[in-house]
C-alpha cells in the first residue's frame, strides 16, 4: 500500500488527480468549441444581463453603504445568539478561562449594543 | 456507423454510439428552460413544471432566472411591442445552441389580439422559432408534446457537414438585431433574413 509507506501520498494522488480531472474536463470543453461549436460572441450578449433592458450605465458601481448600520446591529445580534446558547448550557462546568473569554468576547459585543443605543438606532420610528 | 452492425453488437450487449448521438442525447435530455412568462400561457407553462404534469420527466425543469444559463427559451404569451426589444435581447443573451418554443396562438400570430395595435404579430419575426404551439392557451400536455418534438429535432440534428445546425456554423449570426420604438411601429417591423412567409395567392 502506498499509504503504509508514505501517509500523505494519497493527498498528492488525489490533488494530482483532481488537478489532472478539471483541466481535462476545460481542454475539452476548448476543443470541442475549436471544432464543433464555435463561439459567437456579440455586443448583445456580451452586454451586462438587466432583465432583458437595455443597459444603462457601468457595470462596476459604488453601492451606497448607507445601511452599514443594520448590518451592524444584525452582526451583534446574530453572532451573540450562536454563541450565547452553548453558552448557557455548559455555563456550570466551564473553566475560568473560558468563562473569562466569553466574557470579554460579549464585553465586545455589547460595547457594540451601547454604542448603537447611544446612536438613536434602537428607536422605532 | 453500420446499423446492422450497431443491432448485432447491442445484441451481444456492447452498446455503440457517434459522439454526435451521445452529445445530442445530453443536449436534449437537459434542456434548461428560461424562467420568464409573458402571459396566460405562462400559467400553463408553470401548471406544466409543476407535479401533475411534471416537465422534470423530459429533463427541463431546471428554469433558469439568467438567459446566461438557459437553453431554451419558451415564449409563452402575447408579446406586445413594448416587450419585443426584451424578448429578442434575451434570446441575444443565451448562449449557443439555443432553442426556442412559440407557445400559444399570441405567441406565433398575435392570436386574438391581432389586430392590436400593440401586440406583436409573431415573435418569429424577429427570432428562429424551432416549435410553434397552437392553442389559446395550450394545455400542459401540448407545452409537453413541443418539448418532446423539439428533443426529436435535437436528437437528428448534424454537428458537422454542410447541413449542421445553426449554432455549429461559423457564419451564422449568433443574435439578431433587437427592434427599437420608431414612431407607429417597431423599427424593423420584422428581421427579414428570417421571416419570409409564402406569399398570399388566390385563385380567381
Amino acid at each position: 500500500m502506498p499509504s503504509a509507506s508514505n501517509p500523505y501520498l494519497f493527498l498528492a494522488l488525489m490533488l494530482a488527480a483532481g488537478l489532472v480531472f478539471c483541466l481535462g474536463m476545460l481542454g475539452l470543453a476548448r476543443l470541442w468549441a475549436v471544432w464543433v461549436s464555435p463561439p459567437k460572441p456579440g455586443p448583445t450578449k456580451g452586454a451586462a444581463y438587466e432583465c432583458g433592458l437595455a443597459p444603462q450605465g457601468d457595470v462596476r458601481i459604488r453601492f451606497q453603504s448607507q445601511y452599514y448600520l443594520y448590518a451592524i446591529i444584525f452582526l451583534v445580534f446574530d453572532v451573540e445568539t450562536v454563541f450565547l446558547l452553548p453558552f448557557a448550557v455548559s455555563f456550570t462546568g466551564l473553566a475560568p478561562g473560558a468563562f473569562v473569554a466569553i466574557m470579554v468576547f460579549l464585553l465586545l459585543l455589547v460595547e457594540g449594543l451601547v454604542w448603537a443605543w447611544g446612536k438613536g438606532l434602537l428607536r422605532w420610528r | 456507423m453500420d446499423e446492422g452492425l450497431r443491432s448485432e453488437l447491442s445484441r451481444q450487449g456492447v452498446f455503440a454510439t457517434t459522439i454526435q448521438d451521445l452529445y445530442n442525447w445530453g443536449c436534449r435530455n437537459s434542456l434548461w428552460p428560461l424562467n420568464f412568462g409573458l402571459a396566460c400561457c405562462a400559467i400553463e407553462m408553470i401548471a406544466a413544471s409543476m407535479a401533475r404534469f411534471d416537465i422534470a420527466r423530459f429533463g427541463a425543469e431546471v428554469f433558469r432566472p439568467s438567459p446566461r444559463q438557459a437553453d431554451l427559451m419558451i415564449v409563452a404569451g402575447t408579446v406586445t411591442k413594448k416587450m419585443a426589444p426584451q424578448v429578442v435581447r434575451l434570446y441575444n443573451q443565451m448562449p449557443e445552441p439555443k432553442y426556442v418554443i412559440a407557445m400559444g396562438a399570441c405567441a406565433i400570430s398575435g392570436g386574438p389580439f391581432k389586430r392590436g395595435y400593440n401586440v406583436l404579430k409573431g415573435i418569429d419575426r424577429y427570432v428562429p422559432v424551432d416549435v410553434h404551439i397552437p392553442g389559446c392557451p395550450p394545455r400542459p400536455e401540448a407545452l409537453l408534446h413541443a418539448l418532446i418534438t423539439l428533443q426529436e429535432k435535437i436528437a437528428s440534428r448534424k454537428l458537422t457537414g454542410p447541413s449542421r445546425a445553426r449554432a455549429f456554423q461559423e457564419e451564422a449570426p449568433g443574435e439578431f438585431p433587437v427592434p427599437e420604438y420608431g414612431p407607429y411601429d417597431l423599427v424593423p417591423a420584422k428581421n427579414t433574413d428570417l421571416w419570409r412567409p409564402k406569399p398570399i395567392t388566390r385563385n380567381e
